[in-house]
């Protein structure tokens, strides 16, 4: 059930209705109920998934707390005759017990995900007749939701969030459905301080969540598929589209990604907001980041941050990359040999992060070339801070847009890799865009015959504006919140707006079935 | 403390490690500067500090980092 199909939309007004008036004692039960529908409409085998995933990180989120639990009861009971070597021993070994837990349920869960998007596909190429099982083997979502499960279970090991002893609210968190297929992946003491609370229905909330999802529907339907046409055409045929062609696609692809994805989550926390309940942000206007690592910073924030605490952190301070780096800084000095193991750890995340997007190379090789430049901007960041510093450019508006253009330039194209289907393709084509000498497409109407139409082109034209409006205005604070102070009238003006623009200039038409999110194929 | 104060300022000179109190929540402190920072407090402090250490208010200030180095010497 797409986000943006009229189905979708009568799924959330008999939701709301529900919501606010005959279950408003159970909520989260509804919630519970209406998220495995929303899953089962998908397809039933998949809710087979989640329930083993569900149960599993409710087995060993119990185990661990249980563990610990008897473990701090023991000690009280023996501390005037323990000695601080004997608890030291005593609490390694609970330690470890809880760690069997741990380690035991994300193999299980990772097991099933790195089986299913991984050596499945595999299998695949070897025996064709396996394609019509694709759709029930690989679950929708199976990435967001493995990440955060398993974020759950280790928070719980760390003693961040206590163990959650209802399993019908700990497979709501995992199924909780407007995040279900393409995030935000949201950690477990965030999530549930909203979602199983009882909320009364508050008109101003409830409208600025709908507010938030035609927002969200305004950037999906009206830019970014609009542009989809043409993304899939240039894309499609590397052999035929090059040089200028793939020059719009750069360009043209990374404002889909844009309005897609952070349309889709628009229409997430907007669903959550119109419920009571508070979803995490994903973006912070990432197109205006001065540097790479400031993106990364911005850009999918959740799935950023979930990779940095369960994955970045653990393994740079591990013992073999503690002891890594004592050797390290021996052998390479200290300035050198404390920066190697970090960037060590940084580059497994990196791998991870591209695997994580997919199982090619090209998301490899796109992980990786992120990692390197984010090293490269490490290593020369001393070098140009001093030299900005001397030059006093810094503070300069023309030097901060410099460094925004650059950093714009630099995410487009990486995006490339996500366009085509190999990294031959993808160098490719980049290249093509210096020595085929065929720029003037861009200009002599080639691109009309393409999907997009030269209106097509003026109104997506127009919705990127109003969205670059947006994120301008928003650096002096919430657009949103200034709506909301406004008078009645003046808010229905806009919702009545975007209402209608929505419904006049979304990429409809004759037998229009509104694109798949980008983001769900990850 | 001191010692510490030392670690802190040959990774930051310029920061004011003393006033400073969201060195994290204020991105004063990247993830790198912590792990960096973490090498070096377990190599002089002899304590291990864990990736569930890891979190803003342990390291927003080096009063709260000097804490956490002290629970862990405990």
């Amino acid at each position: 059930m797409l986000f943006t199909s009229y189905g979708f939309i009568g799924f959330l007004t008999v939701l709301f209705l529900l919501y606010y008036t005959v279950f408003r004692g159970n909520q989260w039960k509804l919630l519970l109920a209406f998220s495995y529908i929303f899953y089962a409409a998908a397809h039933p085998s998949y809710l087979a998934y989640i329930c083993f995933t569900t149960l599993t990180i409710y087995v060993a989120g119990l185990r661990i707390q249980g563990i610990g639990d008897d473990s701090k009861e023991y000690l009280a009971s023996v501390k005037d005759s323990i000695t601080k070597e004997d608890k030291k021993i005593y609490k390694t070994g609970v330690k470890r017990s809880q760690k069997k837990w741990l380690i035991s349920c994300l193999i299980v869960n990772f097991g099933i995900l790195i089986g299913v998007k991984y050596v499945f596909p595999v299998l695949l190429t070897f025996n064709a007749n396996l394609i019509p099982l694709m759709d029930i083997i690989i679950p929708l979502g199976i990435s967001f939701y493995t990440l955060q499960a398993a974020g759950y279970v280790i928070d719980v090991y760390r003693g961040t969030v206590p163990a959650e002893a209802n399993l019908g609210r700990l497979a709501l968190f995992v199924s909780f459905f407007p995040q279900l297929i393409q995030g935000p992946i949201s950690r477990f003491g965030d999530l549930s301080a909203t979602l199983y609370e009882k909320h009364e229905f508050n008109p101003g909330v409830f409208c600025a969540g709908i507010e938030r999802i035609m927002w969200g529907f305004f950037k999906k339907l009206v830019i970014a598929d609009r542009i989809g046409p043409l993304v899939a055409a240039i894309s499609g045929d590397p052999e035929k589209y090059r040089g200028g062609y793939v020059l719009a696609l750069l360009l043209l692809y990374t404002i889909q990604l844009y309005a897609d994805f952070t349309g889709g989550i628009d229409i997430v926390i907007g669903i959550g907001q119109s419920l009571g309940i508070t979803v995490r942000e994903n973006f912070n206007r990432p197109y205006f980041s001065k540097t790479l690592k400031e993106y990364w910073r911005r850009w999918h924030i959740t799935m950023c941050e979930w990779f940095r605490n369960y994955v970045f952190y653990p393994v740079s301070t591990s013992k073999a990359l503690q002891s890594f780096s004592k050797f390290s800084r021996k052998t390479f000095g200290d300035r050198a040999g404390k920066r190697i193991p970090v960037y060590l750890a940084s580059f497994i995340v990196w791998l991870l992060t591209g695997l994580w997007h997919g199982a090619g190379w090209n998301f490899i090789v796109w992980g990786l070339l992120n990692w390197f430049l984010l090293m490269m901007g490490e290593e020369l960041e001393g070098w140009s801070d001093g030299l900005e510093e001397k030059l006093h450019w810094r503070e300069k508006f023309a030097f901060k847009a410099f460094r925004v253009l650059r950093t714009f330039l630099l995410v487009m194209a990486l995006n490339l890799f996500d366009c085509y289907a190999t990294v031959g393709q993808t160098l490719g084509s980049f290249i093509s865009i210096f020595n085929t000498g065929n720029l003037s497409v861009l200009g002599d109407g080639s691109l009309f015959e393409l999907g997009m139409s030269p209106a097509d082109f003026v109104l997506a034209g127009i919705g990127v504006l109003v969205m670059l409006a947006v994120s301008l205005i928003q650096r002096k604070g919430s657009l949103r919140e200034r709506i909301a102070r406004s008078p009645f009238a003046a808010r229905s003006l806009v919702w009545i707006g975007l209402f209608m623009v929505i419904l006049i200039l979304g990429a409809y038409g004759i037998g229009y079935d509104a694109s798949q999110f980008i983001y769900n194929r990850f | 403390m001191e010692e510490l104060m030392e670690i802190l300022k040959s990774l930051h000179p310029d920061i004011d490690f003393e006033k400073e109190d969201r060195l994290v929540e204020d991105m004063i402190l990247d993830s790198f500067d912590i792990v960096t920072l973490v090498t070096e407090i377990n190599d002089r402090f002899d304590v291990e500090i864990l990736a569930e250490h890891l979190i803003p208010e342990n390291f927003n200030s080096a009063q709260a980092m000097y804490e956490l180095i002290q629970e862990l010497e405990d």
